[in-house]
């Protein structure tokens, strides 16, 4: 018998070239088992990335309609196709630089438009491909190939950003929380609007040697659940106690006009001098 | 049914190149506000609902040409238009619709240069950007020139029908004069025109390959959710659309690729390499210029061929890819050529190349504002002496 999801996969494309322990494959099956759980069709999915290890590995080894564009651009990408086909699922694959850092700009006008699409953010919280460069979501302190002396930058929480921003849905889980990251995923598939799913994943290569002295994906999965809070026990915590935990769960979930529905309102009350 | 006849209405260079678009089957248009080429998105923003398509005011430049590659591959044609300024910021997006050939057409409106220049003053200064701007040897750009408001709605029609053809971003350079000037533009009864289609390529086949890197040879283009399961990649491709490939093919399959994305551009056979010539038969000096400059440069031939001067003047409808062949005919056993541009130099070189050493060229150089006929007439006599 074969895996469920790999009627979803390009088995012929294998292996990827992420390295082992990576926890990029844990996110990209969860988002697949939402697709499965929620009986959407693959054929009516488009997945839209940028750049990073995520980009590289949704884009390709996946049997779907996909596009692996700019680094920091996939967003803009996105809102261009759902406009013009309001029905498919469109979802962004992005990273904490790619939607963090160059991209930044377009991640908060996505959420602010609230344009129907999920956004799936794989976090490592380092610069992976280009060989573990600090990140915006790099903690405080860390050590990195261009923070030789320690990261002085405060990390950016991008969840409170989304929520800032306007999003629909806003969630976060680590890759040692795979069954409610699935679940998230699953609720922003339903989601008429923006949503943002941030999955905090494993880097062994770089993040888990430069900050537990650790390429053991194993190691970092267990440090993931020491460090992750709800957001109840999260209001509880001093900012400087705060500021070491990854705070997990669903913080928003609302219902609101979403752009491309919106939109085709708009034309059948303008359309019809031109045919 | 009545069919709107062919009219003859007063529109402003920007008004025309909107309807133009609206004409030929443009229905996305995404776009940032910028002088002088704000009017396209205004117009574009009033007419595009009356016509079921989509309008956006994106964050930047780089989010527009972003949104209108994604709007392209979910079926719609695509467009953006902007000034100096922005098309820099749309360099890269450019690049990606180059590799990913995707028909798109952008309008840049040429303004005073560089940086923020003069956002309303006029100037040819993105020649070379427009060929050249995106990295990486990308030259699958065409890049039409446009003097009059008449013009820039016929070559906006052109702009969509080559990019589509050619699936291939189409630029067009028009400039602040052009945008901002009123002249009276005859608008054709649409089934007049010649429209390109897509080709709706349903249902998908395994055999299905996703380039053809065969010369020129361009493959019908999928819609994104229509079962093709397309792996679209501003990455390196083999034919299949795939990424990995063995390292030791790289080489190949690249020179392969970029060859093909070069040769569907200069290959085919399109008839848009267009040049417009005045006098041309009997001139021993000719003057060659593009956009609205050429303007004054046939007002002054005019006038010099009224005092009895041999002489003419080419203009340059297609800037790139360079009407070379056209060129070297037309100027061929010419004694002076003068080359009349709003920039500091752009087209010179090219036209230097194509002439060679036993024509003497003369470059007469201005930014912000046209050559005035008198200033034009002097260098004709300049070089009549």
């Amino acid at each position: 018998m074969s895996h469920p999801l790999l009627k979803y996969l390009r088995e012929d494309w294998m292996p990827t070239l992420l390295c082992p322990g990576c926890g990029d494959g844990t996110v990209l099956q969860c988002l697949l088992r939402a697709i499965e759980n929620k009986k959407i069709d693959i054929d009516r999915v488009a997945l839209i990335a940028g750049i990073g290890c995520h980009a590289r590995l949704g884009t390709g080894y996946v049997a779907a309609d996909s596009m692996w564009t700019l680094h920091g651009r996939a967003f803009p990408v996105a809102t261009g196709i759902k406009l013009v086909d309001p029905s498919l699922h469109v979802v962004v694959l992005t990273g904490d630089g790619d939607c963090g850092s160059i991209g930044l700009g377009h991640f908060v006008h996505a959420a602010r438009r609230n344009v129907g699409i999920l956004a799936l953010c794989f976090n490592n919280s380092i610069y992976g491909m280009t060989g573990g460069q600090v990140a915006p979501t790099t903690p405080r302190g860390t050590i990195t190939k261009t923070t030789p002396y320690g990261n002085l930058e405060y990390p950016l929480d991008l969840c409170s950003l989304a929520e800032t921003a306007g999003a629909s849905y806003v969630a976060r889980w680590t890759t040692a929380h795979p069954l409610q990251l699935t679940k998230s995923i699953e609720k922003a598939l339903g989601k008429s609007g923006f949503s943002f799913v941030e999955a905090v994943t494993q880097c062994p290569t770089y993040f888990g040697k430069y900050t537990l002295q650790s390429t053991k994906a194993s190691d970092i999965l267990r440090w993931f659940l020491r460090n992750s809070v709800s957001i109840q026990q999260s209001e509880k915590l001093s900012p400087k106690e705060l500021a070491a935990k990854i705070v997990i769960g669903e913080f928003v979930d609302v219902q609101k006009f979403e752009l491309a529905e919106q939109y085709q309102l708009q034309l059948k009350k303008k359309s019809g001098d031109w045919k | 049914m009545m069919r709107p006849p062919a009219r003859r209405i007063l529109l402003q260079g920007n008004e025309a190149c909107a309807d133009a678009a609206i004409l030929a089957g443009c229905r996305y248009f995404a776009g940032y506000p910028i002088t002088p080429a704000t009017e396209i998105a205004e117009r574009m923003a009033t007419k595009m609902p009356e016509v079921g398509g989509v309008f956006i005011q994106m964050e930047d430049e780089i989010a527009s040409i972003a949104s209108v590659i994604g709007a392209s591959w979910a079926g719609a044609k695509a467009m953006t238009a902007t000034s100096g300024p922005g098309f820099s910021l749309m360099q890269e997006g450019i690049g990606l619709a180059v590799m990913t050939e995707t028909p798109c057409v952008i309008v840049d409106v040429q303004r005073l240069g560089p940086c923020q220049g003069f956002a309303t003053y006029p100037m040819q200064g993105d020649v070379m950007q427009a060929r050249w701007g995106s990295h990486g040897d990308s030259r699958s750009n065409i890049v039409l020139a446009p003097a009059s408001p008449q013009e820039i709605f016929n070559l906006t029609i052109e702009a969509f029908n080559l990019a589509e053809r050619l699936r291939t971003p189409v630029i067009v350079l028009s400039d602040e004069i052009v945008a901002h000037m009123r002249e009276g533009v005859l608008i054709p009864r649409i089934e007049e025109l010649k429209l390109e289609k897509r080709t709706e390529v349903v249902p998908a086949t395994p055999e299905f390959k996703f380039h053809e890197l065969s010369g020129c040879d361009v493959t019908p283009m999928p819609r994104l959710g229509t079962g093709y399961r397309l792996n679209l990649v501003g990455h390196l491709r083999t034919e299949e659309g795939r990424v990995s490939m063995p390292p030791q093919s790289v080489p190949q399959v690249a020179f392969k690729l970029l060859s093909h994305l070069a040769d569907k551009i200069t290959a085919a056979e399109w008839e848009a390499k267009k040049v417009k010539t005045l006098f041309a038969e009997d001139s021993k000096t000719m003057l060659i210029s593009y956009g609205s400059p050429s303007r004054t440069v046939e007002s002054a031939v005019k006038e010099a061929r009224k005092a009895g001067m041999k002489v003419g003047c080419v203009r340059l409808v297609t800037l790139w890819p360079f009407p070379e062949n056209q060129l070297q005919t037309i100027l061929e056993g010419m004694e002076e050529v003068i080359v009349v541009e709003m920039n500091l130099g752009q087209i010179v070189d090219k036209v230097k190349e194509v002439v060679g050493r036993s024509t003497r060229v003369t470059h007469v150089p201005k930014v912000g504002d046209l050559h005035t006929t008198e200033e034009i007439l002097d260098c004709i006599g300049r070089a009549a002496v």
